[in-house]
């Protein structure tokens, strides 16, 4: 791994002193910064703040937020959950599959009397048609 | 130079998601065009969401609703200096019957003020509560509490002054307020909403809190789907440590809380508040066996009150109105108001402050205005993904804590996701197991396993295999799940399946066998 990556995940765990139990904290200022966590990023993450890896992978696997892998573009984050089940939101899905999004099911965005609710990165969009969700992505190129 | 003209425009998450920023653009656009002075204060939303965005202009101390505003419409704003004749002019914001037919105490400086403006919180009635709390003592700060009949708002329902109480009489070097702002319940938004468009209640009630029952650090757990409530709780927490009303002399009284917020990291089960502490310790989400209660062992071991969002926020008022004053609205148990939030197939969504015993017909039609399909309403669940569906003719139940459960319902967090006629209830009942597959935390065997089994048995429903038999299989599993499971989420994923399979049962029993041939292959 490189040694500026290196360094931006010890800045990270330096950010929150090392406290174990800012752990999600850091997992995501890291995720953030390099779009997921991998292996290294973990064993360096367990190294400072005196964790197993195990506790840290532990962690990481557990929440959906964090991945070990990073995606290959921008995920389209759809809610899938039920009030927007009951405006559409699998046909929704359907679509925007077909046009070739990367979907992301995420079970509540909290805009729950405007769905179908997506999020595309932090953008929050209500009313979802493809069309606006093609928009917005543009916009985040 | 022309007097300025005071337009406000929510920045609401929601508002925002349906082109609140676009009109607040067109507007700064179209003032500089003419030459005229604006000052455009950004708010929470009143909860019309869907009349978002929903401007409004000060005209004589009045202020003047218009919406759903489209960029298009705003010229013409200005063409008609803001008159009624506007196409999305709605009249005195006051006036609407939405805003009419609530008793707006929690929620009351919502889309009024900027939310991060503490002299206008402190000018409508902020720190009234902290200040009375300040000059009492933490028995009577309890004892308010207890005699206002609060409950916790999260969805268990219960007493907050009992919790407190318990937490207050227990000797500990540290103690701690935790504020359980998970909202993962599909449906829910009123948290989300008070965070973003009134912060400085949350944090008002959360330092009270502290004060009662002896505790100096407080954090406030915030899901990570709510990215701007995240940035406006932190924002309003450094004001708050600015102006000396956090830290070590909160408002000079030599009382010492302060608190943070913590990001959530997309896991439902960290709503259940032992799987909370596990997450706010760095932690994987898996549920505590209980005993011990957090009040005696929780956050890092220590005494420690979890409260949902509203029930928090709800304390200032209480202190400043008086316990008996704020229980003097609601019916039985379920005392003072509540926000229910109106979700889903609804013409008219949105966040509806009003005392508890409201009915469910008087939320979705009086309120929501019928479906927003324009077709039968069919089914309506109510408290979140582990709630029951309520079938259409049932609406008349009151909203009550206690009558919901007679029905075998739960009021939860006063979430309403209301369908229409053209919903598969056997569906529904699949996706509550698929929902409690994917957000188990894998700690104990009737969640983890009887939700992979319950979905997988639904699915050979609703493919038409051994109908009866099958179904026979589910009401045994749900059975096991509710009485063998740790916590409310294998608890009571058999509420939607059981309810949709009592009130809905054509939907799973018209299901026909599937052809020989298919069955073979």
């Amino acid at each position: 791994m490189a040694h500026s990556k290196t360094s931006a995940i010890e800045a990270a765990c330096a950010r929150h002193n090392h406290r174990a139990d800012a752990l999600i904290e850091i997992l995501h200022d890291v995720q953030h910064a390099q779009g997921c966590i991998d292996d290294e990023a973990a064993r360096v993450i367990a190294d400072k703040l005196n964790l197993s890896r195990a506790d840290v992978q532990g962690v990481r696997s557990f929440y959906t937020d964090f991945t070990a892998e990073a995606r290959r573009k921008t995920p389209v984050k759809i809610c899938r959950a039920e009030a927007c089940q009951a405006v559409g939101s699998d046909k929704l899905a359907a679509a925007l599959e077909t046009a070739g999004h990367d979907l992301e099911t995420i079970f509540c965005l909290g805009n729950c009397a405007l769905g179908p609710a997506v999020m595309v990165e932090d953008r929050l969009i209500g009313r979802a048609t493809a069309e606006r969700v093609a928009a917005q992505m543009e916009r985040t190129k | 130079m022309s007097p300025s003209l005071r337009l406000y425009l929510p920045g609401d998450a929601a508002a925002v998601s349906v082109g609140a920023d676009e009109i607040a653009d067109c507007l700064h656009t179209e003032a500089k065009k003419r030459g005229l002075n604006i000052e455009l204060v950004r708010t929470g939303t009143r909860g019309m969401l869907w009349l978002e965005p929903l401007l409004e202009v000060d005209i004589g101390g009045e202020r003047y609703a218009f919406g759903p505003m489209l960029p298009e419409h705003v010229p013409a704003l200005f063409d008609d200096a803001f008159s009624n004749a506007h196409d999305c002019a709605l009249g005195p914001l006051e006036d609407l019957d939405w805003m009419r037919g609530q008793t707006r105490w929690l929620y009351r400086r919502c889309g009024q003020t900027d939310p991060l403006n503490l002299d206008e919180y402190k000018a409508n009635g902020g720190l009234d509560g902290l200040t009375k709390a300040l000059a009492s003592s933490s028995d009577d700060v309890i004892e308010t509490v207890t005699k206002s009949g609060l409950r916790g708002r999260g969805g268990a329902g219960f007493p907050a002054g009992i919790k407190w109480k318990t937490a207050a009489g227990i000797d500990a070097d540290q103690k701690y307020i935790c504020c359980n702002a998970d909202e993962g319940d599909s449906g829910t938004f009123a948290d989300r909403i008070l965070m973003e468009g009134d912060p400085s209640l949350i944090i008002e009630g959360m330092v009270i809190a502290g004060l009662a029952v002896g505790a100096t650090k407080g954090l406030v757990y915030i899901r990570s789907e709510y990215p701007a409530a995240i940035a406006t709780m932190k924002r309003a927490i450094e004001i708050w440590r600015e102006a000396g009303l956090l830290g070590d002399d909160v408002m000079g009284s030599g009382r010492s809380f302060d608190m943070d917020v913590r990001r959530g990291a997309g896991s439902y089960v960290c709503g259940e508040e032992s799987a909370m502490l596990e997450s706010l310790e760095g932690k994987r989400g898996q549920v505590r066996a209980k005993p011990p209660i957090p009040a005696f062992e929780g956050l890092f071991g220590k005494p420690t009150i979890i409260n949902n969002v509203l029930t928090l926020a709800s304390v200032p008022d209480i202190l400043a109105r008086g316990g008996e004053a704020y229980a003097a609205v609601g019916t039985g148990r379920s005392l003072g108001t509540q926000a229910f939030q109106l979700a889903g197939n609804i013409k008219c969504g949105g966040l509806i402050e009003a005392p508890f015993g409201v009915t469910l017909r008087e939320l979705i039609e009086d309120f929501g205005g019928g479906t927003l399909s324009g077709r039968p309403l069919r089914a309506v669940q109510v408290g979140g993904p582990l709630g029951a569906y309520i079938p259409a003719d049932q609406l008349d139940l009151v909203m009550d804590y206690e009558a919901f459960a007679a029905a075998g319902a739960m009021l939860g967090h006063g979430g309403i996701v209301v369908f229409d006629d053209t919903v598969d209830m056997a569906r529904q009942a699949e996706f509550a197991m698929e929902f409690c597959v994917e957000e188990s935390c894998g700690k104990c065997t009737p969640c983890r396993i009887g939700s992979v089994r319950g979905a997988e048995t639904i699915a050979k429903i609703r493919k038409g295999e051994n109908v009866g038999d099958n179904i026979a299989l589910v009401e045994d599993l749900c059975t096991t799940m509710t009485d063998g499971s740790l916590c409310a989420m294998g608890g009571l994923t058999p509420m939607p399946v059981m309810s949709a399979l009592k009130y809905f049962r054509e939907d799973f029993e018209t299901k026909t066998a599937p052809a020989a041939e298919e069955v073979a292959g």
